[in-house]
């Protein structure tokens, strides 16, 4: 079912609703994933599987608190997967940013588009590791470059595999 | 309770979760020799403000030194002003007694080269009355042994002459009056003439005929012709010279210092001083006849 509502008199952006479960199980499957997957296939562990999800449901929901606190859930959870070498809140706080600004976007912009979403998968995913980067040289006074080569060409396979991940994700949507 | 907009109320949500996180980090980190995270915040946190304390404190301190707590500056200002004005009152009499000083120093010097010589010393205490006379009063008179045509001298040269001796005072006309003279010489060329005043600060030479050498500059002395003063003592110096009928006219600069005059000696005898231009030139002419001339211009 999809419900119509105005935002700041921005007409027909759509807030999507999920199947029972569908988000706890999604995150829990992404988190798995994440976590067994570059196992298997090492390159695998350039994408983010949490942070994705963290970015749809923020899209989708449309609703900023509720895209935070996905976002704070998602990212503990990961820091909690990560070992001993991770502390708590790393992924956290910067997940907890995303999942604000996914949703905020996705409040006032049409986020179906595939082109759209990958933009904007692309973009969340370089704040993301900023976010990350500042938490680790200010807080933890654990400095390292961030924005490079690999940042981009990471962001951009994210960005791929999100508009396909996507499309998987969409068909949870209730109708 | 103050009510928060819903519009941000994620904001409020998402920062309160950032802070949450953010603390939880603290207490997790601990940073290799510098302790628990949360401690290196706080000390991060709180030293700015300590920081901007202690300088506050300073800057509050200094402007309060320098601004603020000045209620006694006034009444210090005054009193630093009265001090100063009392202090230089000080100064002024202070050089005003070296100067006095060193104008006895080099009276005493005077009076030491001349131990043979008797002389009294008197410090001149007021003027003349009016302008018809130039004349000074002295401290000592006839008590002190000052007499009535005796000369005065300042070691700079010639004064004048005792014209009226009191018991106590004594009054002096000096060489610039009208009626003042003195029997007098050119230093150089040893040409004798009377030199009299006129009642203006040059001295006039008043009997030098026309035929006689005589140089801007040359020094004028005492003759010891007049009965007075003892030969050789300083007059003046020959400051203009003009042709006349029969005689120059000849314009002397007074050696003593007319204008200012403090302490003087009196010379009770004529016994001759040496002076420091005593120097007689090798080519220097005998005494001009004076007989020609008129009567010496000394007056008693």
């Amino acid at each position: 079912m999809n419900d119509a509502f105005d935002i700041r008199g921005e007409s027909h952006i759509e807030v999507h609703k999920f199947r029972a479960g569908a988000i706890i199980i999604a995150t829990l499957l992404a988190l798995v994933i994440q976590a067994s997957f570059p196992i298997h296939f090492a390159k695998a562990a350039v994408l983010d599987f949490p942070l994705l999800v963290t970015i749809y449901f923020g899209l989708s929901r449309r609703n900023p608190s509720t895209g935070l606190l996905l976002g704070v859930v998602i990212g503990l959870f990961q820091d909690s997967l990560s070992g001993p070498t991770v502390p708590l809140g790393l992924y956290g706080i910067a997940k907890t940013i995303i999942g604000y600004l996914a949703s905020s976007i996705g409040a006032r912009l049409d986020t179906e588009h595939p082109a759209a979403r990958f933009a904007l998968t692309f973009a969340f995913f370089i704040v993301h590791q900023g976010l990350i980067a500042v938490t680790r040289g200010i807080l933890l006074g654990q400095p390292e470059p961030w924005f490079n080569m690999h940042l981009i060409v990471t962001a951009l396979v994210n960005g791929l595999v999100a508009v396909l991940l996507f499309l998987l994700l969409d068909r949870l949507r209730r109708n | 309770m103050i009510g928060i907009p819903s519009r941000h109320k994620s904001l409020v949500l998402l920062a309160g979760v950032i802070i949450l996180q953010v603390l939880m980090l603290a207490v997790q980190i601990k940073r290799e020799s510098q302790g628990r995270l949360i401690r290196v915040w706080t000390v991060g946190a709180v030293s700015p403000f300590e920081r901007a304390g202690s300088s506050s404190f300073g800057w509050f301190r200094d402007a309060w030194r320098k601004y603020f707590a000045l209620q006694n500056t006034t009444k210090e200002n005054e009193q630093i002003r009265r001090e100063n004005d009392a202090l230089k009152l000080q100064v002024a009499q202070l050089q005003g007694k070296a100067a006095e000083a060193d104008r006895l120093a080099i009276l005493l010097n005077f009076r030491k080269s001349h131990a043979d010589v008797p002389m009294i010393t008197a410090r001149v205490i007021g003027t003349g009355a009016g302008t018809a006379s130039l004349m000074i009063q002295l401290d000592r008179g006839e008590r002190d042994g000052i007499r009535k045509n005796m000369g005065v001298i300042t070691p700079d040269g010639v004064v004048g002459k005792v014209v009226e001796a009191y018991p106590n005072a004594s009054q002096v006309l000096l060489l610039t009056d009208k009626e003042s003279g003195v029997g007098a010489m050119l230093a150089d060329s040893r040409i004798q003439s009377p030199v009299g005043g006129q009642g203006e600060p040059l001295l006039v030479m008043k009997y030098v005929p026309n035929d006689d050498e005589v140089n801007l500059g040359e020094r004028v002395i005492t003759s010891g012709m007049d009965r007075i003063f003892p030969r050789d003592l300083p007059v003046g110096t020959v400051m203009e010279i003009k042709a006349g009928n029969p005689f120059k006219q000849i314009r002397v600069k007074p050696s003593a210092n007319l204008e200012r005059l403090e302490e003087v000696l009196v010379l009770p005898s004529l016994r001759p001083l040496e002076t420091k231009s005593e120097e007689r030139p090798a080519n220097a002419q005998p005494s001009a006849p004076i007989a020609s001339a008129p009567p010496p211009a000394v007056r008693r």
